[in-house]
């Protein structure tokens, strides 16, 4: 496989992954030209289209386009059965998988495609074998999250006419605790007050 | 300083995480541009933090920013800051993004060889994995030749989820770098038999994919293949083994019938389409089931069907040919893809017997259908399909004419450029069709203003210029001359594009010629006079024309003609003189003819022939060039008297200009008898003009009646050859005469109609026979064609990662070979392995790249034989104290190394880490076995309490070797050197931050210079980057700051600078020991270059 792009009805692009090293100004110009072509053709019409010296085998799922390019003699039902497992996969990792998921967890997408396509072929063809690989990485990610937020990292102090600002961040929620106290009492104090909103 | 902090904790109070960003690019559809510019100002502003989790979460919008087509080349270096940090959270976002932004042409991708390299060997199997995948996305020459062998050790990892990817991602490797195919290719072949099915997949998946490029030399693998296609049941590994014996079997015939039998089985047995459609396409003997494909009412399956039928028509026509009305259906499909794909079908089932059927089918679509494109596509294939082979399947030319001139029909074609230069190849080159394409063509100037009506239909005049040019040059074959040149010469022909004018002009003379050869021998001059007149009231019109090319030869035939005139007057014959201006014979030459001329000998195509231009005077020569190309058309003298020479200067330009036409290239008419008289054309048609049906030619015959003439023709023919038959039959007195009877003709039957004589294009004399230029030089998978039976040469082993240290320093292989009483022949092998180590290390050097194989830091080592081991020392970051080796263990003999134990006597400061319970001086076991042949890797922490001192430690790997009768007890003694170096983590830093650092005064320094360096900057800096763990904090021209930190948290800063061949190395550390330890270190990886 030379490359997959997932585009939305409305043209815009979701995810690209490019397995054949093509400079940015290349990339952009194939998007463009196989998101019009793919569009403009009918929801009755065949999944498959010569474009260039490649075959373009798309498959459209809701509002997306999941859209292959493979070479001359690769198998177009396997590429639309890849297509299909890569959803699968999605659909089984956040239930039920929309639109707006692969938006706002744009990098998980990616995650998971590197998990089932290696360099343009398809590395593991068990979909439980491909979910565990995810979800083991996402839990070692959770437990570095976890003991950071057990820290709970003291950020700063700002000092401001007879006024301490401190700052508490929480990682996991991106949450930040303000806590102010007057310059006499030690900014330690602002720190406890922050530590006790937290918990 | 602190102000800075505090201001990136509020900036850092507004950042936005990339869900927001998400939602703010969402909500600003309006102004969607001028946000996200903001967004990347912000984002710029992150990545100049210090924290990782903060560039991180900008890395990540990027990204995401990419995929919306923004720039982030900019942020490469950050990118890689964020894949070099240590928490995987990070570090997969970094890979993430490097995977999406980074090609070949990313400089930064050198920097992070090192970075790479370390995370493949990670403990955790995550950071390995996530590393490959990213690795898969920007490999390059360079990185591929660094880290295949660290890959090709991978393959063997103990985990299959790596060896699964490092066996995906070494065919990447091999694309761009070749030579690491043949030492990798015998563990690839290993994995073939890989417990793991997954492993075992990608496996197949690779060596299916090489060999389809290149299949010659993998036959051998046939018998292994063969076996795993009948015991797999996966269908994804079935179906590239069949792809596979698809690619074999042409070169081994006998491979065909073994495979009989399990495809057939698979055919049967299998519900899956894609497996069935793979099978089917590597048997091609089941037209039938494909038959089931295409009458299927799912689109895709007979998409696919066609194609497979079109790839059976290659090799067997005949068994395709019979399913043409199933083909000639789907040419009605409503989707464009399968009737693409059946118009290719047709293009290869045409025969003599059923083109004229096939193409009335194609008419009648091309009438129905919708949308220019598509019909664009069918007017292509019926001239595709007609002219396949050299006109091979027409029979009669007359309807390939009419045919033609039908296609002018068509509203708005692009491709009227087409029909003209097939009209033109047929005009010439068919010599008994002349009579009656002029005829044709005739008619059509005459109806020209159908075809040019409307503005928009612009490309079908190009059709006029064939037109113009047939009927000029053959003219002696029209019947009534005078009334063409008259069309020729209406004031509407003034409308059209000047190329064709241009064409109309010249080919007015032509007609001239004609028209005054057949009347000078009447006895009145009075209607060759009259043509004159003619032609010098109509000419004018066009002397006045806007188009350079066509006032030209309208002037110059204008004046020719007056004088013709005056000579006229006087009762001259001019007859002859005139019509020998356009004699001689011009010959089609071929396309690639000028290709073939071979370059004389002594002729050097690419020197100067005189002094080439200086950069200065090139810049005002531009100018000049428009000028004076433009000036000699203006300033050209028009014609008042033409003379012999005049004439026959013209008709060299004349000769000339054709040659530069394009159309001339690949047709030119090929003889015109001049003194011929005008044979009379029998069916000429009368012209009406129907102005209300304004899209018909009228007065053309149809295409159609030749359908029906040639059914005729050859029904007479074949009745008088049973005639024929039946006389000799009754000669010979045979009974059994039946057999012959009837039953459809043989494509050898059937003669055409015209006896035609195809006239051939001409090849220049001694042209070069090769056809080679098809090949495309560039294709990455030729330079994949490389011989894997052949043994593996010593020289073609992978560059395997061993330290400077090995050779300068008292290289530790040295010691274990001084302590290592094995016998003589081991030293032999061991030093001459150095050696072209060492050999492979210069030649890389002089490549001018410096981020090579030398990297590791450590020991090399050589047993008697038996085992061979490389290890590598890293400092752990995470615990100060902590340094992990890790030793890659290879068998190198033919018998099973067992039982390995490892030890190292601990000095006070070093210890190697063990279980609880165990003694200080017991070794460590082994956790693996190796067979013969294998290689595995296994790690080993110590426990460092002092940093600032390179180490040296004592240790012996006892091992038992096992044969079939034996078992011997082995003993091996090495020596570990841990150099201050190793101790050294590469952290990026900014150069505020350094500059705070190094005015904080904690720092001592210390200098050092280098002498007779000799090697450009950046490459010292690289070499310092990639042997000693530094990064380049700023660089200015010849001078930079350098960082690193120990992972006891030491900073360690360089000022380099370099003038002539010194190099000055200024250091301040906060440690002095192992300032000074780490300079004595650089200063010797420079001693060696």
């Amino acid at each position: 496989m030379q490359f997959m792009l997932l585009f939305s009805r409305q043209g815009k692009l979701r995810l690209q992954k490019w397995y054949v090293p093509l400079s940015d100004k290349e990339k952009k110009k194939i998007t463009r030209e196989l998101v019009q072509t793919v569009l403009a053709r009918k929801p009755k019409m065949c999944s498959f289209l010569e474009w260039r010296d490649l075959k373009i085998v798309y498959k459209r799922y809701a509002s997306l386009y999941f859209c292959c390019a493979i070479e001359d003699q690769d198998n177009e039902l396997i590429t639309l059965e890849i297509i299909h497992r890569y959803v699968e996969l999605l659909d089984k990792y956040f239930g039920s998988v929309c639109e707006l998921d692969i938006i706002f967890n744009f990098e998980k997408a990616y995650f998971i495609l590197d998990e089932f396509l290696l360099g343009g072929e398809a590395q593991e063809t068990s979909k439980k074998n491909v979910l565990k690989a995810i979800e083991q990485a996402d839990l070692l990610q959770e437990i570095f999250e976890r003991a950071s937020f057990q820290h709970l990292l003291w950020d700063s102090i700002i000092t401001h006419h007879d006024i301490h600002v401190t700052f508490l961040r929480i990682p996991k929620k991106q949450r930040l605790l303000a806590a102010s106290w007057r310059k006499s009492d030690s900014h330690k104090n602002a720190l406890l007050l922050c530590s006790s909103l937290a918990s | 300083m602190a102000l800075k902090i505090v201001k990136g904790s509020i900036d850092r109070m507004f950042d936005k995480n990339l869900q927001d960003l998400v939602r703010g690019i969402r909500n600003h559809k309006d102004d969607e541009a001028k946000y996200i510019s903001t967004c990347i100002d912000e984002i710029k502003q992150e990545l100049k933090q210090d924290n990782i989790a903060v560039k991180a979460n900008a890395v990540c919008k990027l990204t995401y920013l990419q995929m919306l087509g923004y720039d982030v080349s900019w942020a490469a270096f950050n990118i890689v800051e964020v894949m070099s940090s240590s928490k995987f959270t990070y570090k997969r976002i970094g890979y993430l993004a490097a995977s999406q932004c980074f090609h070949e042409s990313t400089d930064v991708i050198m920097l992070t060889t090192n970075q790479i390299r370390k995370d493949l060997s990670s403990p955790n199997q995550y950071d390995t994995g996530v590393a490959l995948t990213g690795l898969s996305c920007f490999v390059t020459p360079d990185l591929a030749r660094d880290l295949a062998n660290d890959i090709m050790t991978l393959m063997s990892h103990t985990k299959p989820y790596i060896r699964k990817k490092a066996v995906l991602i070494m065919y990447k490797v091999f694309l761009k770098y070749p030579e690491s195919l043949r030492p990798a290719f015998p563990r690839l072949k290993e994995k073939l038999e890989d417990p793991d099915p997954g492993v075992q997949s990608a496996a197949v998946n690779v060596i299916c994919e090489l060999a389809r490029r290149n299949p010659k030399n993998y036959l051998s693998l046939a018998p292994l293949f063969f076996k795993l296609m009948t015991s797999s049941t996966n269908n994804w590994v079935l179906i590239k083994i069949i792809k596979l014996f698809g690619a074999l079997t042409p070169l081994e015939p006998r491979l065909g019938k073994k495979l009989i039998e399990p495809l057939t089985n698979l055919i049967h047995s299998t519900s899956a389409m894609s497996l069935l459609y793979e099978c089917v396409n590597t048997v091609i003997l089941c037209v039938q089931k494909l038959r089931i494909l295409i009458e299927d009412s799912d689109q895709n399956l007979k998409y696919l069907g066609l194609l497979a039928m079109s790839k059976i028509l290659k090799t067997h026509p005949k068994s395709v040919q019979s399913h043409k009305d199933l083909i000639l259906q789907c040419l009605d499909d409503k989707d464009e893809s399968i009737r693409l794909r059946a118009l290719d079908l047709l293009y290869g089932m045409v025969s003599k017997k059923n083109l004229m059927e096939i193409v009335k089918k194609l008419m009648l679509h091309v009438d129905k259908a919708e949308g220019t494109t598509y019909r664009d596509e069918l007017l292509t294939k019926i001239i595709d399909i007609c002219s396949q082979s050299n006109y091979q399947y027409i029979t009669n030319f007359e309807w390939y004419i009419s045919i033609l001139v039908e296609l002018t029909r068509l509203e708005g074609t692009r491709h009227g450029h087409l029909i003209a230069s097939q009209m033109l190849d047929v005009a010439i080159r068919v010599k008994a069709i002349r009579a009656f394409a002029v005829a044709q063509m005739a008619t059509l100037l005459d109806n020209a203003h159908l075809l040019t009506g409307n503005t928009q239909r612009n490309g079908i005049c190009e059709v006029l210029y064939a037109a113009a040019w047939i009927c000029g040059e053959f003219s002696e074959h029209l019947e009534n001359p005078a009334q063409t040149l008259e069309a020729m010469l209406r004031p509407k022909v003034a409308t059209l594009p000047g190329h064709i004018q241009a064409v109309y002009v010249q080919n007015t003379a032509k007609l001239f010629a004609t028209i005054l050869k057949s009347q000078e021998g009447n006895a009145d001059g009075t209607t060759s006079e009259e043509t004159t007149q003619l032609m010098i009231d109509r000419l004018p019109l066009f002397v006045q024309s806007a188009n350079l090319e066509v006032q030209e030869r309208a002037s110059c035939i204008l004046q020719l003609v007056k004088y013709i005139q005056k000579l006229q007057q006087k009762d001259v014959e001019v007859a002859e003189e005139v019509s020998a201006l356009f004699a001689g014979e011009l010959n089609p030459v071929a396309p690639k003819a000028q290709k073939k001329v071979p370059v004389p000998e002594g002729l050097d195509l690419d020197a100067w022939i005189n002094e080439p231009p200086s950069e200065s005077e090139s810049e005002d020569e531009q100018p000049k060039a428009i000028f004076t190309k433009e000036e000699p058309k203006h300033s050209r003298p028009r014609h008042t008297e033409v003379d012999e020479k005049e004439l026959a200067k013209r008709r060299e330009a004349r000769k000339q200009e054709q040659a530069n036409n394009p159309f001339y290239i690949k047709a030119s008419p090929s003889s015109q008898k001049v003194y011929q008289d005008a044979p009379g054309v029998e069916h000429i048609p009368v012209v009406q003009i129907d102005l209300s049906v304004p899209l018909k030619v009228p007065g053309l015959p149809m295409s159609d009646q030749y359908v029906k003439l040639e059914e005729e023709r050859r029904q007479k023919e074949r009745a008088e050859k049973k005639k024929k038959e039946k006389k000799k039959r009754k000669e010979k007195r045979s009974g059994r005469g039946k057999k012959h009877d009837s039953g459809p003709e043989s494509e050898e039957d059937i003669t055409p109609a015209h006896m035609v004589d195809i006239v051939t294009e001409e090849m220049p004399e001694n042209a070069l026979p090769s056809d080679e230029d098809d090949k495309d030089p560039n294709d990455p998978h030729k330079a994949l064609d490389i011989d894997l039976d052949k043994p593996l040469a010593d020289s073609e082993k992978l560059p395997v990662r061993s330290h400077r240290a090995a050779e300068a320093l008292k290289s530790p292989v040295e010691d274990a070979e001084a302590e290592n009483a094995g016998p003589q022949e081991s030293k032999k092998k061991s030093s001459k392995d150095k050696k072209e180590k060492k050999k492979d290390k210069d030649r890389k050097v002089d490549a001018g790249n410096l981020i090579t194989s030398t990297d590791l830091l450590h020991l090399v080592s050589l047993t008697d034989g038996f085992l061979f081991f490389v290890c590598d020392i890293q400092g752990n970051l995470q615990d100060g104290s902590q340094v992990v080796v890790s030793v890659i263990f290879e068998n190198k003999c033919s018998s099973f190394l067992k039982s390995m134990e490892f030890n190292v006597l601990d000095s006070l400061n070093s210890k190697l880490q063990r279980p609880e319970g165990s003694g200080p001086h017991d070794g460590l076991t082994v956790p693996f076995q190796l067979p013969p042949g294998v290689s595995n890797e296994a790690r080993f922490v110590f426990t460092v309490q002092s940093i600032v001192m390179p180490q040296k430690l004592k240790g012996t790997l006892t091992f038992i070797v096992k044969n079939e009768d034996s078992s011997t007890h082995e003993k091996l003694d090495f020596k570990l050197h841990f150099t201050c170096t190793s101790y050294l983590i590469t952290t990026p830093c900014y150069s505020d931050a350094f500059a705070k650092l190094l005015e904080s005064g904690d720092l001592k320094s210390s200098s050092i210079r280098l002498e007779g360096v000799n090697m450009p900057f950046h490459h010292l800096l690289a070499r310092i980057c990639f042997h000693h763990h530094f990064s380049v904090v700023e660089r200015i021209d010849s001078c930079a700051s350098m960082y690193s930190r120990s992972i006891q948290g030491h900073h360690v800063c360089l000022l380099v600078k370099t003038s002539a061949q010194t190099v000055s190395i200024d250091a301040k550390c906060d440690e002095p020991t192992l300032l000074g330890n780490v300079l004595d270190e650089i200063k010797q990886t420079f001693s060696q270059c």
